[in-house]
């Protein structure tokens, strides 16, 4: 490569910023992480300002359970490992063992999903609608039946429930990038990334499960 | 940047230790939820647990201690925005007269005997 060249290259995409020194995927991603965490914090607030201002909220654990929640949390937490786990065998040079802990974390995100899906249909059976509070929920709720708390409660758990499916979509499209690397350093970068992603919505789902479960 | 280098830049932590502080505060959590002590006590452990949970993902899990200061402000920029927003949102939540009283039904209830 010319000299010119290379400064051409440079000019493009230089190798190495004092912003980011090791990728501008990273950086990238942090920043849509911070817009997204600005959005979740928005969704909370919203939360606590509609249940400050009525006087008939339930205690959300009346409700909703925390068992079942409390068990997601911990598999959420579990994946979380895997997904360092994957990292690090890659770090070692072990696509193998990387995918296997790659698929290992999709799996723990798809369980999730699923989870919730049995959860919303249970809560939804008992008659917590978008609408309203009905039938045995509103018992549940001893008679504190805001409107808004069923309304709440799904919008928010439903975007991190969205970001949880996206995330698995993201993590098996990241199986097939690895796959199609032999060298384990080529995708590093983009198992970090990945990585990044999935522990924001770990962190999320720590926020909601505390603000929207346990409070 | 070879894969080796990256793993040398950011000193891995020790994960499983980290996995063992989040699992231990969600059951720390779930013991003060129904705790006998009273609830403005419970709501405020709920929230320094849940931040302290956050803090351990992000720092370890999402490498942030080891990243540069960049990284860092970025990550702070939306708790600086979340913090501004609950301000603005208090006068709401302070204004008790707004809120929708159960204390008109509970006082119709008797009248109706």
């Amino acid at each position: 490569m010319t000299a010119e060249a290379a400064a051409l290259h440079g000019a493009v995409e230089p190798a190495e910023t004092p912003v980011t020194p090791e990728s501008w995927g990273k950086l990238g991603m942090w920043i849509f992480l911070a817009g997204d965490a600005v959005g979740f914090g928005t969704l909370l607030a919203a939360y606590g300002a509609m249940r400050a201002t009525s006087a008939d909220w339930p205690n959300p654990y009346d409700v909703l359970g925390i068992n079942l929640t409390a068990a997601m949390t911990f598999l959420l937490i579990c994946s979380s490992v895997t997904m360092v786990k994957a990292l690090e065998w890659l770090g070692k040079g072990d696509r193998i063992t990387c995918r296997l802990y790659l698929l290992a974390t999709a799996l723990g995100g798809a369980i999730f999903v699923g989870l919730q899906g049995y959860e919303w249909s249970k809560l939804i059976h008992e008659g917590l609608l978008i609408s309203g509070m009905h039938g045995h929920a509103l018992e549940l709720a001893k008679g504190h039946g805001a409107a808004l708390f069923g309304a709440s409660f799904f919008i928010v758990t439903g975007f991190h429930g969205l970001h949880v499916t996206g995330g698995v979509i993201y993590l098996l499209s990241i199986i097939r990038y690895v796959t199609n690397r032999p060298d384990p350093a080529a995708s590093y970068n983009a198992v970090e990334i990945v990585g990044l992603y999935w522990h924001f919505v770990d962190l999320v789902w720590i926020m909601v499960f505390t603000f929207m479960y346990l409070l | 940047m070879t894969a080796a280098t990256a793993a040398a830049g950011h000193k891995h932590p020790d994960y499983m230790r980290i996995f063992w502080a989040l699992a231990i505060l969600t059951v720390v959590e779930l013991a003060v939820v129904f705790a006998p002590i009273p609830k403005l006590v419970i709501a405020a452990a709920l929230v320094v647990l849940a931040v302290w949970k956050a803090a351990l993902v992000a720092m370890y899990f999402m490498h942030l201690r080891f990243e540069t200061k960049t990284l860092g402000w970025i990550a702070v920029t939306p708790l600086a925005i979340a913090t501004l927003l609950v301000f603005l949102l208090l006068p709401d939540g302070l204004a008790v007269d707004h809120k929708t009283s159960r204390e008109k039904p509970a006082a119709e209830a008797p009248a109706k005997k």
